[in-house]
């Protein structure tokens, strides 16, 4: 593809994060070429291979990202409380931000769920790495049968925790269940987390408990959550039901109802970051996916324009 | 016996009763109000100076995975505590399952003492709840879960961690009964020596070792124990807070509890309501034995019934697996991928 048809692009922050999304981008670019990797520690691993690979690296964080005013969209894989700097300063200068941060700035976006949907927003947010796994999964059943409850539990390995997640877990949980609700389309969300220390490391796993809000049909539940997995697939290679989808009954606040439970694992794609980190794969795999919806999104407007 | 004696470092232990809330796990969560009334006032009136009150696992722990409570843990809070005269009333939170919300409301609902608590490797997660609990004016104790995973080394550095987010105590937990004497003594011994502040040790009975342990740990200069009446706790159960009161009595070092109250207390109060008692039977020993979780028993009973497979073998497998802390999920993939094994076994 020529150099003309593509957007110019960005990542903020320099952590595993950005250097994982840093590799995603430069295997498959698709709308979208690499401009800069811009964090702020000089001597970081993710600069070094990006002047490595000859992508420009910068220790000068968002200033680096405005100097060049043809990058139009931003990646910002820093933290929130960062994010929220930028998010205005990026919005000021007419850049689009995809946050990987838990900031939420703008509205939560999980690409097979509601990407369509977002195509004039100036600000996104991934949601949380347990948000991406879980809530395709949630809208699976919802786009089927309405949900009553949905209460989810990720287990991710310890050493794929970072300290953004650690300084701040309850911002996962209720992320992750405000998530549930709003794209999952449940009535009520609940979400876990759990950090498995085990060496060597697990995978990262999910277990997604469904209580449908009346009678449903479990082949029509079983052949969306198949179809789900499926559209997932096409951007996170390792994202799997590990047995098939189990229906029982069981006492619940509400009665005795029939539960939908799916046990997912997400196995990673090893581009930066270990193979048992699906949890921030999925993370960068949905970004990249949302960066080239938008990327397409801004060549047609120029060609609209021209 | 031991040189902490020998250098008269014992001292009477403060003693947690925690039937109000690690016996949820064998209620399974079905505790009612007269029920927590009952209990807690019995408690307050023989002497023990906290009782513990939440869903087994902890705050907001009602839910699917673990077990949906029968009536808000807030409620029985309030009820706890609006009959004891002494006794201060615990919370415990597990951060990943209840959040600072949850432990606010408690707040709110009369808690004076909260435990937070992490698989035994993972306290950097608990700073912020340690940091609000301590802006609440609570009494603020760290539990290190699954502790016999790791050595005492790791423990005394993960425990110093929470001492500097303002715990006033670090408590080895035992979580899947797994320890041997020489384990908790070895383990307490390590953070007594690490941290300026207290050292507490809760127990589990699942090899029979509740009280023994105990009392090792009480060697190693333990400054708290946790109790619950009948031993009603996850797995085989916990120490009995009425045995712990006699022998502690008996070695001189009663805190204060009134022995034949706490006795009557179990055997009155607590007996009747049991659904069952809490033995080291064949699937506790399992896990032990196997050093897994005590709340997975009930749960690795119900996936055997379900898959017609031997709840030992699921918990065994657990164990390979390294399940932790709230895992319970794990428990349906690993029955069922046993239950597929066995089918292709069967088809060959």
């Amino acid at each position: 593809m020529p150099q003309e048809q593509r957007v110019k692009v960005a990542i903020l922050g320099s952590g595993n994060i950005g250097t994982d999304l840093m590799y995603k981008l430069l295997k498959q670019p698709g709308h979208m070429e690499l401009a800069l990797l811009a964090g702020i520690i000089p001597e970081s691993d993710g600069l070094a291979r990006a002047r490595s690979l000859g992508i420009a690296a910068s220790a000068e964080g968002i200033k680096a990202v405005l100097e060049d005013p043809e990058i139009k969209i931003v990646f910002d894989a820093t933290s929130a409380k960062a994010h929220i700097r930028h998010a205005k300063a990026l919005r000021d200068a007419g850049r689009i931000a995809i946050d990987l941060t838990p900031a939420a700035r703008g509205p939560y976006v999980v690409p097979p769920v509601n990407l369509g949907e977002l195509a004039d927003q100036t600000n996104v947010n991934m949601v949380t790495c347990g948000g991406q796994a879980t809530v395709p999964m949630v809208h699976a059943v919802s786009r089927v049968t309405p949900v009553r409850y949905a209460e989810i539990v990720s287990t991710v390995a310890s050493v794929s925790a970072g300290p953004g997640t650690r300084q701040n877990i309850d911002e996962f949980t209720d992320t992750t269940a405000r998530s549930l609700e709003m794209l999952g389309k449940a009535r009520e969300g609940k979400a876990i987390i759990i950090l498995n220390p085990a060496d060597p490391p697990i995978l990262m796993r999910n277990t997604i408990y469904i209580l449908p809000a009346g009678e449903f049909d479990e082949q029509a539940v079983r052949d969306s959550v198949l179809r789900m997995e499926a559209e997932v697939q096409e951007y996170v290679p390792g994202y799997h039901l590990k047995n098939p989808p189990v229906f029982e009954n069981i006492e619940t606040p509400w009665g005795r109802r029939p539960m939908v439970t799916l046990l997912l694992e997400v196995e990673g794609a090893g581009d930066y970051l270990p193979r048992y980190s699906g949890n921030l794969d999925i993370m960068t795999a949905a970004a990249r996916r949302v960066g080239e919806l938008v990327a397409q999104r801004l060549l047609k407007e120029q060609e609209v324009v021209a | 016996m031991s040189e902490a004696n020998e250098a008269g470092v014992r001292k009477p232990p403060r003693v947690t009763d925690t039937s109000l809330r690690d016996g949820s796990h064998p209620m399974r969560h079905q505790f009612t109000r007269e029920q927590v009334r009952a209990v807690a006032q019995a408690l307050d009136e023989a002497g023990v100076p906290v009782i513990e009150v939440t869903h087994g696992d902890g705050l907001a722990g009602s839910s699917i995975q673990y077990g949906f409570s029968r009536t808000p843990e807030m409620e029985l809070i309030a009820e706890a505590r609006s009959v004891c005269r002494r006794a201060r009333i615990a919370a415990l939170l597990l951060p990943g399952i209840g959040t600072v919300r949850e432990l606010r409301e408690a707040v709110e609902h009369g808690i004076q003492v909260v435990r937070i608590a992490t698989q035994c490797t993972e306290a950097d997660i608990s700073e912020e709840h340690f940091e609000i609990a301590k802006k609440s004016g609570l009494e603020a104790v760290g539990f290190l879960m699954m502790a016999h995973m790791r050595p005492p080394a790791v423990l005394a550095e993960q425990a110093k961690l929470m001492e500097s987010y303002g715990a006033d105590c670090v408590y080895i937990v035992d979580s899947a009964g797994a320890m041997l004497p020489h384990d908790a003594y070895d383990r307490v011994k390590a953070l007594k020596e690490a941290l300026s502040i207290e050292v507490g040790f809760h127990a589990h009975n699942n090899l029979g070792l509740a009280m023994g342990n105990s009392l090792a740990a009480l060697d190693a200069g333990v400054d708290q124990l946790d109790g619950c009446l009948r031993g009603l706790g996850a797995g085989a159960g916990n120490a009995p807070t009425e045995l712990l009161a006699a022998v502690l009595e008996k070695l001189g070092l009663n805190p204060g509890l009134d022995v034949f109250k706490l006795m009557d207390a179990a055997e009155f109060i607590m007996a009747p309501i049991m659904p069952f008692q809490p033995i080291p039977d064949r699937d506790a020993i399992s896990l032990g034995y196997a050093g897994v979780y005590s709340t997975f028993l009930l749960h690795a009973r119900h996936a055997g019934e379900r898959y017609h497979i031997d709840p030992r073998t699921i918990l065994v497998e657990l164990g390979r697996r390294k399940a932790v802390a709230g895992q319970e999920d794990w428990i349906l993939d690993v029955a069922l991928d046993l239950a597929r094994q066995h089918e292709q076994e069967a088809s060959v």
